[in-house]
């Protein structure tokens, strides 16, 4: 974009800024919602992030949030398996619902629920192990054998399933490091997967990988949600595009708009929406 | 005028030539209008004037200031006669610095110079002529050297100057020398690390030449005492070092002991679980645990713990020495906590914020996280901390002094006393000593068996962090 469309946007930007969001439009809801967030706050000390926002995540299929940079919509998914607890200031109100089971419950143990809900990130980030010992991690921290053959089988199976097995196989005993990028994500959620998630949140899972890797990273996750619910945070709209069956588009901690990718991208009913995704800011 | 002052005029004639050589640079340009057509800026030019102007007179004064007493003396000693010329070189020492004193203060000289002829004192008189003839010396040499230091920063300056061109490099030039200044500073301290070693090393082979190596290493005695005079009854002198260094492990192991754990603990806690507040309290008051002078320490463990130690073990019926390694050891290791838990919680925290978050995000426990992912990437830091405090603790001289005592027992019982090789060091070389008896000798081999260990700690330290650092990112 050069600089002339930038001034040009310059008023339309004061116009936007000015758009009251009473509420989202489009449709929050889903028929089967593995996850339901209502009336979501969350506050760093004194500054709000993320304003009233309510979604549903449909079961076994792709959720993608998007929106400019500095939307909220990073926080938002990291509200939804409780990493945001690791950051002392920072604070979350509102239903956030697993199974009808509200995640933020007293009682309810925030270790047991990132087993439940697993996260990859934005830079792979495998431990400096070996890629067996990577991908064992989760299961032995949470016992979930104590055979090696067992554990073997749960490697093996998880490695088949991020599409990694055939590319490492002969080289279990290597360090994850030594991997490729795109390597390295499909070992994080091979890593991810080992521990038999429910969820996965996915925090601009290719941001850092060249187009070839994100093809094949894009084709995973649609294989992925045959078996888990997935939320995927990404920057690219095509991306989006291509993965994901439902869209929130987040502007400046509000939920703007959510519906069917297709109509999101085709439709757009509200004008932030209409405007980002025509690549008019962001 | 006297070197203080030769110096300020030096510094004064410095700064005056940074005047110099900028007007200059643009006098030759054609005035200030045209400074543009000048390779270089003339600010350029006057900092190269400057440093020409001042270096080389610099380093004149300098040369001229170390050897200054030498020349000097040689001088005297030819216009002195030959029966003193002729005396022993510490009788023929005394002489002299009977004369520099004579010289020195004019008032007494004078009057007893006075008192000198009245008694036709040849001797004293003779004295006389030499504290004249070293005064007159001595106004020559600062003559010379003034005017020495003087011509030469001027002459080099006109040198300097004469050379200014459109094009002159002054840049470049003043650069160079920057960086030539830069590389004399880091071979300073490289020569006195050389110095200290090849000191301690000629020490050390003269007393190996009494002693044999073999049994300075291997042997399992230690008594240093020897006989001053052949008349004398003086213990007999065995010199194993054994036990010293028995002694040395004993405490440092102890120390480790306690200050590894604890100060792993410390590092883990205020890195993973202390909040901001507590963390920016907590850890600069540690940090003052390694401020306190060590001898303090020593106070504390000879006159709190040893004693706390001894009822404690005497009420479990052992017999514990009033001056035992435990308390030693345990003061020492209170004393290298703060060096543990800093830089280990650097090693920590450096690890990077996305491996934690990988191993919280797939439902591990803090604690889980800390032992399967944080230290197995923080190691070499921490590995690094912990052969760094044993360094520390190994060097270690005034707690072991106070509580730990002098006996050189071998050892591995930490409720007796034992000593340590800087301890004994310290025994050797104090009071009044000859420094050509094995006795104060064995002081230097001890220093330079330590340097050698503690080097190659070092070296142990610095490879193995090497060897894991890139292990993540």
């Amino acid at each position: 974009m050069n600089t002339i469309d930038i001034k040009q946007n310059e008023p339309s930007q004061v116009e936007l800024n000015q758009v009251e969001l009473t509420q989202t439009v489009g449709n929050i809801y889903a028929d089967d919602a593995k996850m339901s967030i209502r009336n979501a706050n969350v506050h760093y000390g004194d500054k709000q992030a993320i304003h009233n926002v309510s979604l549903d995540l449909a079961k076994n299929q792709v959720t993608a949030l998007i929106g400019p940079s500095g939307c909220g919509k990073s926080t938002f998914l990291r509200c939804l398996n409780r990493m945001n607890d690791t950051i002392d200031i920072c604070r979350v109100t509102g239903q956030l619902m697993l199974d009808g089971e509200d995640i933020y419950a007293k009682e309810l143990d925030p270790v047991l629920l990132r087993a439940r809900v697993g996260m990859v990130f934005q830079k792979p980030n495998p431990f400096p192990k070996s890629i067996y010992d990577n991908v064992a991690y989760g299961a032995r921290i949470h016992g979930l054998t104590n055979n090696k053959t067992e554990l073997d089988e749960i490697v093996e199976t998880s490695l088949q399933k991020a599409g990694l097995f055939n590319e490492v196989k002969d080289r279990l005993k290597d360090p994850g490091t030594g991997l490729s990028g795109g390597q390295q994500q499909r070992l994080c959620i091979a890593r991810t997967i080992a521990v038999s998630p429910e969820v996965i949140l996915m925090d601009e899972p290719a941001s850092a990988l060249d187009p070839i890797a994100t093809a094949i990273i894009e084709e995973l996750i649609d294989e992925l949600k045959e078996k888990y619910t997935i939320a995927i945070v990404t920057h690219s709209m095509q991306q989006a595009a291509r993965v994901s069956q439902h869209t929130a588009y987040f502007h400046m901690g509000k939920l703007v708009e959510m519906g069917k990718t297709e109509d999101i991208f085709t439709r757009p009913s509200h004008k932030l929406t209409e405007n980002y995704i025509t690549g008019r800011f962001g | 005028m006297n070197t203080s002052l030769l110096f300020i005029a030096l510094i004064s004639l410095t700064l005056f030539s940074y005047w110099f050589g900028l007007k200059r640079s643009l006098k030759v340009a054609g005035g200030a209008e045209h400074k543009k057509d000048l390779t270089c800026l003339p600010e350029q030019f006057g900092l190269l004037t400057a440093m020409v102007c001042g270096l080389p007179a610099l380093i004149t004064l300098l040369i001229f200031n170390s050897a200054e007493q030498l020349v000097i003396e040689q001088l005297l000693t030819t216009t002195l006669p030959a029966n003193i010329q002729s005396l022993s070189s510490i009788d023929f020492g005394l002489y002299l610095n009977n004369i520099r004193s004579l010289a020195s203060s004019e008032t007494t000289q004078a009057l007893l110079q006075g008192v000198a002829a009245q008694q036709n004192d040849i001797a004293l008189q003779g004295q006389f002529q030499a504290a004249l003839t070293l005064q007159e010396l001595n106004q020559q040499a600062v003559w010379l050297k003034t005017g020495l230091v003087l011509i030469i920063a001027v002459v080099s300056v006109i040198v300097l100057v004469r050379k200014f061109s459109l094009t002159y490099k002054a840049r470049q030039k003043s650069e160079a020398i920057v960086r030539a200044l830069l590389v004399a500073s880091s071979a300073i301290a490289i020569l006195t690390t050389l110095g200290i070693v090849v000191s301690v090393l000629f020490e050390s082979i003269q007393f190996f030449k009494s002693v044999s190596p073999a049994e300075f290493m291997f042997g399992t005695q230690w008594s240093p005492q020897t006989a001053m005079r052949s008349d004398q009854v003086g213990g007999s002198g065995s010199f194993g070092a054994v036990p010293l260094f028995a002694g040395t492990m004993l405490i440092t192991f102890i120390a480790m002991l306690l200050a590894v754990p604890v100060g792993l603990m410390i590092a883990i806690y205020l890195s993973q679980y202390a909040s901001t507040k507590l963390r920016s309290f907590a850890k600069p008051m540690l940090e003052v645990l390694a401020g306190i002078p060590t001898v303090v320490y020593g106070f504390f463990a000879a006159l709190t713990v040893a004693p706390v130690i001894r009822n404690l073990g005497e009420s479990f019926g052992l017999s514990v020495a009033s001056e035992s390694a435990l308390a030693a050891g345990l003061v020492m290791g209170t004393m290298i906590i703060p060096f543990v838990s800093s830089l280990s919680e650097d090693a920590i925290s450096a690890v990077p914020n996305a491996l934690k978050e990988a191993s919280l995000g797939m439902g591990a426990t803090k604690s889980e996280t800390v032992v399967k992912v944080l230290l197995p990437a923080a190691l070499p830091g921490i590995v690094g901390a912990i052969l760094l405090a044993i360094s520390r603790a190994i060097g270690e001289t005034m707690i072991v002094v106070m509580a730990a005592g002098m006996a050189a027992n071998l050892t591995a019982n930490p409720l007796d006393s034992v000593t340590t090789v800087t301890v004994q060091i310290v025994t050797l070389l104090t009071g009044d000593q000859e420094f050509d008896s094995p006795k104060t000798l064995a002081a230097f081999a001890l220093g330079l068996m330590l340097f050698i260990t503690t080097l190659g700690l070092n070296i142990l330290a610095l490879k193995v962090v090497r060897k894991y650092r890139e292990q993540y990112d």
